[in-house]
């Protein structure tokens, strides 16, 4: 674990932000990227379910690659790919460790290239679209469950803060860590992660009164 | 019009707030006194973020307890630390959404959000994501969601506490010209002295209420230097 750093981190977060752009894929339908994103996740399910055979590893290739052209045709830059999966690069370590240990080197493949495939489409869907617009969309496809008791605004804003508290726990993260090396303890896990959880959980306890000020929510 | 009514708020049989009755209708009130002292409670009390335990809260004749959205819809709310109430990605986007919770439709909202940002002095900023604002723009951009609701009344917990002097002096301009009736906690001694009315709060109780110039000077001259 990193001690000290040279200059600020300036990594987009994870999911990036809205790029402004006019590709066509700026200009599709929110509703229709969102359907696509799906659909992606269900290939990697599908495909990542017959690991370790040859041909699913193919699919998922293919599928990565596929979602990178996507990214790449709409402008949002390899770089932008890459920081991707700087921001994931523990985690897909971590998964690929476990999985070759329990499953073999294949499925350890299988499971990273179905994962990068699935946050780059994400990634593309959040950068191609603003949130407003993504938040607009799942409202009105949900707006005919409103009979049986949805509240569409409800899970719309539930989904909204699910991405946009990203980058916020990533924060909390890179803050503990560095209290952590303040404190002389840069490589004692309970000095990161306790802080981090506690900080996590005050934060959302601190959203949710604010989002039932603002009136968004009721209590 | 703000009244309370004999309420009292109590925390595992504590009083946090002891019996108070109130009337705010200036246009401008500060709560000043130490940390603890209940500040925070009497305005949480105002937006129903806190329901009193015995007695009533009325804005404009409604209770919070009874009619929490209309009384949300009154009573805006700008949080010490900015960081939990913004929830979008930019800064256009989180006044948007403030207009979205007000019906303003589609269309209009981001041309509308630019407005209010520019008369904020933060349009250069609308663009920008929310994590790369200082506090003090990241409170500005608030403040900006706040009031991007046309609140009749504009609730403030310490607004000023993180700031660094430039933005703290911007902050207080812009709550002081809001168009709304103002009430707010503050360790700014300057600004509350600005408001037309101060309450002193200590130990949950008013302990001094009056012309805000004369309650400042009083609660300056009993703490030690």
């Amino acid at each position: 674990m990193r001690t000290a750093r040279r200059g600020l981190d300036a990594d987009a977060p994870l999911l990036g932000r809205h790029h402004r752009g006019t590709s066509a894929l700026h200009r599709a339908r929110p509703g229709a990227k969102l359907a696509g994103l799906a659909l992606v996740g269900l290939a990697a399910g599908l495909a990542r379910a017959q690991a370790p055979a040859p041909a699913a590893l193919g699919v998922l290739g293919l599928l990565c690659a596929g979602v990178a052209a996507v990214a790449l045709a709409a402008g949002l830059g390899a770089a932008y790919l890459a920081g991707q999966l700087r921001r994931l690069w523990v985690v897909l370590v971590l998964l690929a460790a476990v999985q070759w240990a329990t499953a073999g080197p294949l499925d350890a493949v299988a499971v990273v290239a179905a994962l990068v495939g699935c946050v780059w489409a994400a990634a593309t869907v959040t950068g191609t679209t603003p949130v407003p617009v993504l938040l607009d969309a799942v409202v009105s496809a949900l707006r005919p469950l409103r009979r049986v008791g949805v509240d569409p605004d409800r899970i719309g804003l539930a989904l909204l803060l699910a991405v946009t508290s990203i980058p916020v726990v990533a924060g909390l993260l890179v803050d503990s860590r560095a209290a952590a090396a303040a404190r002389g303890l840069p490589r004692d896990p309970r000095a990161v992660l306790v802080p981090t959880v506690l900080r996590t959980v005050a934060h959302a306890h601190a959203v949710s009164e604010a989002l039932a000020a603002r009136g968004l929510v009721d209590d | 019009m703000i009244r309370l009514e004999a309420v009292e708020v109590l925390a595992g049989g504590r009083a946090v707030l002891h019996p108070a009755t109130l009337e705010l209708c200036e246009r401008s009130v500060a709560l000043v006194g130490p940390n603890g002292s209940g500040k925070s409670t009497l305005l949480r009390l105002l937006n129903g973020l806190v329901l009193p335990s015995r007695g009533r809260v009325l804005v404009d004749g409604d209770e919070p307890e009874h009619a929490l959205a209309a009384v949300r819809r009154r009573v805006g709310f700008v949080f010490t630390d900015p960081d939990a109430q913004l929830v979008m990605p930019t800064a256009v986007e989180d006044v948007a959404l403030s207009l979205r919770r007000v019906g303003v439709p589609r269309a209009a909202r981001d041309a509308r959000a630019r407005e209010l940002l520019a008369a904020q002095g933060l349009a250069g900023l609308a663009d920008r994501s929310v994590r790369e604002l200082s506090s003090g723009q990241r409170q500005l951009l608030a403040l900006t969601s706040v009031l991007a609701t046309e609140p009749a009344v504009l609730v403030c917990d310490e607004p000023t506490t993180l700031l660094d002097l430039h933005h703290a002096r911007r902050v207080a301009g812009v709550l002081l010209a809001a168009p709304a009736q103002l009430v707010l906690a503050t360790h700014d001694l300057d600004l509350a002295a600005r408001t037309e009315r101060a309450l002193w709060i200590e130990d949950g109780r008013v302990r001094l209420d009056g012309p805000a110039a004369a309650v400042v000077a009083a609660y300056r001259a009993s703490v030690p230097a």
